[in-house]
C-alpha cells in the first residue's frame, strides 16, 4: 500500500472539493439566476470534461501551465516554481475537470427553488444575501452535498489528466490511481488490489451519500 | 390610502388606474391573463412597469418621472401567493418569525398571536407539507400579517384549496379583514368570490382596469358592454331609445319597455341595456300580483337548471327573436308554479334594474 500516494490523493480530492464549493455555487447561482445570449455556450464549456478524453484536456491545461504561457509564467512569477508537474498545477487541474460535477447538481438544486418562494422572502423583508442563506442555501443543500461528494470522488479517481500534467513524482503528483497502475505494471498485484479495494469503497460510499441527498432533495422539491 | 397607476407597452400591456382606502377590500376581477397578477406583483415591488406611480400612506413607492422604484424589502408588503410560497425547510412558527420586524425577544410571542389570529394554535412545529391546503394558506396569511404591512396582497388565494374548505376559508378572512385597517387587494377570476369579500370590484382586462366601483354597480350596472362581458352579464340585449307619451321607452322588437334611468341617452339612440336575472319576475299563476303591469312579457321556457336552491329559467321571448332571456328565482317558487320545459310563462322585467349602455 503506498500511502504517499493516498495521502497525496486525499489532499488533492478534499482541496479540490472545498475549492469547488465557492467557486461552482457562484457559477451555478449565476447561471441559474440569469438568462443572457451565450449561457448554452458557457454551460458547454463546464460541462466539456464530462465528455472530453482526458489526455486532449490533460494536454490543452499542460499547454496553458507552461512557463511561457499566461498562467504558467504568472504563478513562476509568483512563486519561483513551474505550474505543471507540481502539486499546486494538478489542484488546478482538478478544479477544471471536476467543475461539472460540482455544477451541475448545485445548478439542479438552485433551479428547483420555486421563484415564488424567493419572492415570498423578499416580500418577508429579507434581504437578498439573507435570501440566500436562510432560504436558497438550506433549500439547495442536498444538491450542493451531491456536488461536494461527486468532485470528491472523481478527483480521487483521475487519471489521464493527472498523468499528463503531473507526471509520477512521488509525494507530490502521484496519486492512488497512477500508484495503482504503476504497481500493475511492476506486477505489484496484491499492492494494486489493496488500493483498488479502497478506492471502490469510496466510490460507493460516495454514491450511496449520492442517491440518500438526491432522495431528499426530490422530497423538498415536492413539497 | 393605496394609489396606483401603471402604464406600459411592453411585454404586455398595462393601463392601470386604481385605488384602495385602508380597511377597504378592493378584487381585482378579469379573466386568466388579464394581467391582475403583474399589477399585484408591481404593487409589491416584484416588478416594474414602465411608466407610472405607486403610492401608499403618503410614501411613494414607484415613481417613473422622479426615478423611485423601491425594492420589496423597502415597501412593507404582505404578499399571500397563489400557492402559498411557504418556506419548505422551516416550521410553521420558523416561517412567520422570518418575517418578523421587531425586537427578538418578542418573536415568539407575537408569532403566537399571529397563529392565534389566524386559527392555528398548536401547529407550530409543523411543517409546511404537514398542513392541509387551507391551514398552508392560514399560515401564508400570518405570514404576510408578521411584517405589519401596509397593505395586504392576496393573489387567488382560494383557487389551490377544495371548495369545501373554500367556503370555510371565505368566513375566516371575512372575520380577519375587519380586525386589519390597511388595504387590501384581493386578485380572482372568481365573481362571486369577488363580490362576497370585496368592498369594490375592478375590472381589468387585457392590462386594462375598466371600471372600478361597489360590486352591486361594476356587476349590474356595467361602464359598457366590454364590462358587461367580463362580469358575465347574462342578459344583454340591444335596443333604442324612442319617446312614447313624453317618456323615453326601450323599444325591444315590438316591446316598449319603461326605463328609470335614462341620463346621459337621447331619443333615436342605439343603446345595449342589461337586467340582472333577479330582477325578471315571475307572474304567478294561482293569484295576480298589481306588478304584472311592469313591463310584462310572456315567454316560453327552453332550459331550466337548478343549483343550491335557485333554479335558473332561460325564456324564448314572444315577438322577439331572442332566445336567451334568462330569470333566476327561488327553486321552491319554481316547484310551487309548476314550471317545466316548453311551458309558457309570463314575466316582468324591475323598470329600475335596466341598465342602459352606449353602444
Amino acid at each position: 500500500m503506498d500511502w504517499q500516494a493516498f495521502e497525496v490523493s486525499m489532499s488533492l480530492a478534499l482541496l479540490t472539493c472545498l475549492s469547488l464549493l465557492p467557486i461552482g455555487l457562484a457559477i451555478a447561482y449565476l447561471l441559474a439566476k440569469s438568462r443572457f445570449v451565450g449561457r448554452g455556450f458557457i454551460e458547454a464549456i463546464i460541462t466539456l470534461p464530462l465528455v472530453l478524453p482526458p489526455t486532449v484536456l490533460g494536454y490543452f491545461l499542460l499547454v496553458g501551465m507552461d512557463n511561457n504561457s499566461f498562467l504558467g509564467g504568472l504563478f513562476v512569477s509568483l512563486t519561483g516554481q513551474s505550474l505543471a508537474f507540481s502539486f499546486a498545477g494538478l489542484w488546478f487541474a482538478s478544479i477544471i475537470y471536476s467543475l461539472p460535477f460540482a455544477v451541475q447538481p448545485m445548478l439542479r438544486s438552485l433551479e428547483n427553488i420555486e421563484p415564488e418562494i424567493r419572492e415570498a422572502a423578499w416580500c418577508s423583508g429579507l434581504s437578498k444575501w439573507k435570501t440566500f442563506f436562510k432560504i436558497e442555501l438550506p433549500l439547495a443543500w442536498p444538491g450542493i452535498i451531491t456536488a461536494m461528494v461527486l468532485s470528491f470522488s472523481h478527483t480521487l479517481g483521475e487519471f489521464g489528466v493527472v498523468l499528463m500534467i503531473g507526471g509520477n513524482i512521488a509525494g507530490e503528483t502521484r496519486t492512488l490511481s497512477i500508484a495503482i497502475y504503476d504497481s500493475v505494471l511492476a506486477f505489484d498485484h496484491q499492492q494494486a488490489q489493496s488500493m483498488s479495494l479502497i478506492l471502490l469503497a469510496i466510490a460507493l460510499v460516495t454514491i450511496t451519500i449520492v442517491y440518500t441527498f438526491n432522495r431528499k432533495q426530490s422530497r423538498v422539491a415536492v413539497l | 390610502m393605496l394609489q396606483v397607476i401603471l402604464q406600459q407597452t411592453r411585454p404586455t400591456t398595462l393601463n392601470v388606474d386604481l385605488n384602495c382606502e385602508k380597511g377597504e377590500v378592493l378584487a381585482l376581477v378579469g379573466p386568466s391573463g388579464a394581467g391582475k397578477s403583474s399589477v399585484l406583483r408591481c404593487i409589491a415591488g416584484l416588478q416594474s412597469a414602465q411608466k407610472g406611480m405607486i403610492s401608499c400612506k403618503g410614501k411613494t413607492w414607484f415613481d417613473s418621472e422622479a426615478r423611485i422604484n423601491q425594492t420589496p424589502q423597502q415597501r412593507r408588503v404582505g404578499m399571500v401567493f397563489q400557492h402559498y410560497a411557504l418556506f419548505p425547510h422551516l416550521t410553521v412558527m420558523e416561517n412567520i418569525k422570518l418575517a418578523l420586524d421587531i425586537d427578538k425577544d418578542l418573536h415568539h410571542q407575537h408569532g403566537e398571536q399571529l397563529l392565534d389570529k389566524v386559527n392555528l394554535s398548536g401547529l407550530e412545529q409543523r411543517y409546511p407539507h404537514q398542513l392541509s391546503g387551507g391551514q398552508q394558506q392560514r399560515v401564508a396569511i400570518a405570514r404576510a400579517l408578521a411584517r405589519q404591512p401596509e397593505v395586504l396582497l392576496l393573489d387567488e388565494p382560494f383557487s389551490a384549496v377544495d371548495k369545501v374548505t373554500r367556503r370555510k376559508l371565505y368566513m375566516e378572512l371575512n372575520t380577519l379583514r375587519r380586525q386589519l385597517d390597511m388595504p387590501v387587494i384581493l386578485v380572482t377570476h372568481d365573481l362571486d368570490e369577488a363580490a362576497m369579500l370585496a368592498d369594490n370590484l375592478c375590472v381589468i382586462h387585457q392590462g386594462s382596469t375598466l371600471q372600478q366601483g361597489r360590486p352591486e354597480q361594476v356587476l349590474f350596472k356595467p361602464d359598457n358592454v366590454a364590462i358587461a362581458r367580463q362580469v358575465d352579464a347574462r342578459n344583454v340585449f340591444t335596443g333604442q331609445l324612442v319617446e312614447h307619451e313624453n317618456s323615453l321607452k326601450l323599444k325591444w322588437y315590438d316591446n316598449l319597455i319603461d326605463v328609470v334611468d335614462t341620463t346621459n341617452f337621447s331619443v333615436g339612440d342605439n343603446i345595449h341595456w342589461t337586467l340582472s336575472p333577479s330582477k325578471v319576475l315571475l307572474h304567478q299563476r294561482v293569484r295576480q300580483s298589481r306588478g304584472e303591469h311592469e313591463n310584462p312579457l310572456v315567454g316560453t321556457i327552453s332550459e331550466m337548471v337548478s343549483l343550491r336552491g335557485i333554479t335558473t329559467l332561460i325564456l324564448n321571448v314572444e315577438h322577439t327573436q331572442e332566445k336567451h332571456l334568462q330569470m333566476d328565482l327561488p327553486e321552491h317558487v319554481a316547484i310551487r308554479n309548476q314550471l317545466k320545459i316548453g311551458e309558457t310563462i309570463s314575466v316582468s322585467l324591475l323598470a329600475d334594474a335596466i341598465h342602459l349602455m352606449q353602444e
